[in-house]
């Protein structure tokens, strides 16, 4: 009869194992709740971060400040690109952590489940200057009107194109700056070519289909309503901005062939695309000047601001930005820290240990970009040099240039859905699936249907 | 006639039709002590298997997004199933990728493992070389996906055009994208082939020198000898394999939806997992992703069920026959 006693056991310490399990999120946390966080109390002990890590002197620098300016708060990195699954299961068991990193698109999403708090009272408390911020960096992290995330970097894109292949096709990096699109169409059939049926050098790379929300406003149409509650996928000047770069690309062999020759190359080295001779012009990131300026500083490149039909300089602002968990410990210590990681004086002190090394190095300081307007200026007239060799004089003047020309998408509680509806669509059209008006409508059924669902939700538990 | 007594720490006979029969008390010491020995296995399965699975199937009932408590929807994931495209295109695709690796991925386990059994001393080294690339993890193969079938530079097409042919776009095809995953899929082949190995090795000899006598070929005895004897291992290849095809996860993610491809992504290789944890951890719909997660459980059962009824036919287990 000993084996009753082991069942009953056994039995016994599944169901407290299974209770436990069952606790999936916790409605006694003693962390911060949104209706009862002094941002400006004492900072505690210690303070936990997740998903920033210090990669490089621009974090590093700043992070030894605001740790120096916390005192004695042993503050403790998770490191490493946010997990979006492990951070809301730690909100959901009542363990997350005091502060996290994520991409500003993400705010929006996590704002509407109430993963993360308000930081307007954070933002009082420590006398945060949100006037120095971008206005588009702001708006990616205000969410109903509340303002949820303080915002770190900024990425926009400009023109890179290679000046060799341009001056043999007679050709300038005016005919690639997406103002002209016919003129593009001229210079991809220009510059690329062929060899039998395969590619060997790519005259043009729309860069789809991560930049269809650049082509689309450069024809004048946004993805998104303004309030973030409407897809506008299916407006008229998205679809021709779509048929345009897809067509781009079709002049070309179609995406397949012209990603196949992509793929091939060393796009991180020396034997880069523009360093090779095989790709004439691309709209891209910024954070690639340096990619270009470290690997192949001799590389024939040119640059300049991608710009809209009017000639006027465009760029899709994203970047990342800092939130304070619903839960957190130490939201107070989390708020004085985003303080000390953001302020201009920090990005100064970060960008002097950046341009000291690059000089060090014999490279040429391009400039940092940061959701901090006045920090951005100050970097430009202390730091960047004036008299910076080209082509890497054009690159920083595109930079700066797409920087203040700047939109976003606002924040959304979809946003999530709402990105996998539209680069689904432009993937489909890519891959020959479907066309581009078919694409667009389902796309805008699926984003349309997300974001009606989402945003009852969220203004059901507004009441 | 005598009846036997039973042998000591065996049950005494029963009386009675239907009742257990009652264990001698060594044996119920022995039962209980084994019961000790793996109660840690037991709680452990029961807590990170059995409930996980329980409470799945509950969650599949609601609307959870990981952060809010589930709400009870009954069975409106299952009907939502019913109508999403994407679930008709993902298990499509699945399904067609195990009917093209499943077969290619045996039969290629199963050519390696007679050429390794013709190796003679040599067998060991092979045995260890064929492994190897079963420790390189998934992720790393499906970069490798990536490089070795690039349409225009990867090492599968200029092999190809050694003997003239001009190979596809494996990797932007929509048509050649499944097919390539299939082909990747044998950089760990490797597992199977060890399978197969100590298979074709318990084959008594002897069959093999009746056959000879007889007059039979290498086709003749690899067809009547080698086969039926090695079928539980084929089979238990097949299964294992099946059971893996459906559940083809990260080779597909890494190459067409993971860092390597952050925005560009290719609806062949939307398989069944990917979808499903699309929707759980990319969207946090995890009451619908559980609702999937059950209609695979479903479909790989009824799969396999079915093998397991074929393979009464086609099956030998020697021990079974004695």
């Amino acid at each position: 009869m000993r084996a009753r006693p082991l069942a009953a056991t056994a039995t016994a310490t599944l169901v407290l194992a299974l209770a436990a399990c069952a606790q999936g999120t916790q409605d006694d946390q003693d962390g911060a709740t949104a209706s009862a966080v002094d941002f400006g109390a004492d900072p505690g002990d210690s303070m936990s971060v997740m998903g920033f890590g210090t990669g490089d002197e621009i974090a590093q620098v700043r992070y030894d400040r605001a740790v120096e300016t916390l005192g004695d708060v042993d503050v403790k990195l998770a490191e490493g690109e946010l997990d979006i699954q492990a951070f809301l299961s730690a909100v959901a068991s009542g363990n997350p952590p005091d502060l996290v990193y994520a991409n500003r698109d993400q705010i929006g999403t996590f704002a509407s489940r109430g993963a993360i708090l308000p930081l307007d009272d954070c933002v009082e408390a420590q006398s945060i200057d949100t006037d120095a911020f971008r206005d588009e960096a702001l708006q990616q992290v205000t969410f109903d009107g509340r303002v949820y995330g303080v915002p770190e970097f900024n990425q926009v894109q400009i023109t890179m194109a290679n000046s060799d292949l341009l001056s043999e096709a007679g050709l300038d990096v005016s005919d690639v700056n997406g103002s002209d699109r016919a003129a593009i169409e001229t210079a991809t059939s220009e510059l690329m070519r062929a060899d039998g049926n395969k590619l060997s050098v790519i005259g043009y790379d729309s860069k789809l289909p991560e930049f269809l929300p650049l082509w689309a406003k450069a024809g004048g149409a946004d993805l998104i309503s303004e309030d973030g509650r409407t897809a506008q996928l299916d407006d008229p000047a998205v679809l021709e901005a779509l048929e345009f770069a897809v067509g781009v690309y079709d002049k070309q062999g179609g995406f397949a062939a012209v990603k196949t020759f992509r793929d091939s190359a060393d796009f991180f080295g020396a034997g880069n695309q523009f360093a090779t001779n095989v790709l004439g012009a691309m709209p891209m990131e910024q954070w690639y000047i340096n990619v270009l300026n470290e690997e192949s500083p001799d590389a024939p490149v040119a640059f300049d601001a991608f710009r809209g039909s009017d000639g006027e300089a465009l760029a899709y602002a994203t970047g990342s930005a800092w939130g304070i968990p619903e839960g957190a410990e130490n939201p107070q210590a989390a708020c004085a820290f985003v303080k000390a990681m953001t302020e201009t004086d920090a990005w100064m002190a970060a960008a002097e240990e950046r341009a000291a090394a690059r000089e060090r190095d014999g490279l040429v300081f391009t400039g940092v970009l940061t959701g901090n307007e006045d920090a951005d200026e100050r970097i430009r007239s202390e730091l960047v040099p004036a008299d910076a060799p080209q082509p890497w004089a054009d690159a920083i003047t595109a930079m700066y240039e797409a920087n203040d020309a700047a939109f976003a998408t606002p924040a959304n509680p979809a946003d999530t859905e709402f990105e996998t509806a539209w680069t689904d669509a432009v993937n489909r059209v890519l891959n020959g699936q479907q066309e581009p008006a078919e694409a667009l409508a389902q796309a805008q059924e699926e984003a349309q249907s997300a974001l009606d669902e989402a945003w009852e939700r969220w203004d059901e538990e507004e009441g | 006639m005598t009846t036997a007594a039973p042998a000591r720490g065996q049950a005494a006979p029963s009386s009675g039709r239907g009742r257990r029969p009652r264990l001698t008390p060594s044996a119920r010491r022995e039962r209980n002590a084994g019961l000790r020995f793996i109660s840690p296995w037991i709680i452990g399965f029961l807590i990170f298997t059995a409930w996980p699975i329980l409470y799945s199937a509950y969650l599949s009932l609601t609307d959870y997004d990981v952060l809010s408590d589930p709400s009870f929807v009954g069975l409106e994931n299952y009907q939502r199933m019913v109508e999403d495209p994407k679930v008709r295109l993902a298990l499509w695709n699945t399904l067609v990728y195990t009917v093209l690796q499943v077969p290619t991925y045996v039969i290629v386990a199963l050519a390696l493992a007679m050429l390794l059994n013709q190796a003679g001393r040599s067998a060991g080294f092979f045995r260890t070389a064929f492994f190897i690339p079963k420790m390189t993890p998934p992720v790393a193969v499906g970069v490798l996906l990536l490089l070795l079938f690039n349409g225009q530079y990867g090492l599968i097409n200029r092999m190809l055009a050694v003997v003239g042919i001009d190979g596809p776009a494996w990797t932007t095809d929509p048509m050649w994208i499944k097919p390539g995953i299939a082909l990747i899929s044998l950089w760990s082949v490797g597992a199977s082939v060890i399978i197969l190995f100590a298979a074709l090795r318990d084959v008594p000899t002897e069959l093999y020198d009746a056959a000879r006598v007889d007059g039979a070929g290498w086709w003749r005895r690899t067809r009547t000898v080698t086969l039926p004897m090695i079928s539980g291992g084929i089979f238990f290849v097949t299964v294992v394999n099946t059971i893996a095809a459906f559940q083809m996860f990260d080779e597909a993610y890494s190459a067409y939806f993971g860092a390597g491809n952050s925005t560009y992504s290719n609806d062949a290789a939307l398989f069944y997992v990917i979808y499903l944890f699309r929707e759980g951890f990319q969207e946090l719909h995890m009451g619908y992703a559980s609702a999937l997660a059950w209609l695979l459980f479903v479909v790989i059962m009824l799969v396999t069920a079915v093998q397991l009824v074929v393979s009464r036919r086609l099956v030998y287990y020697e021990s079974e026959q004695r």
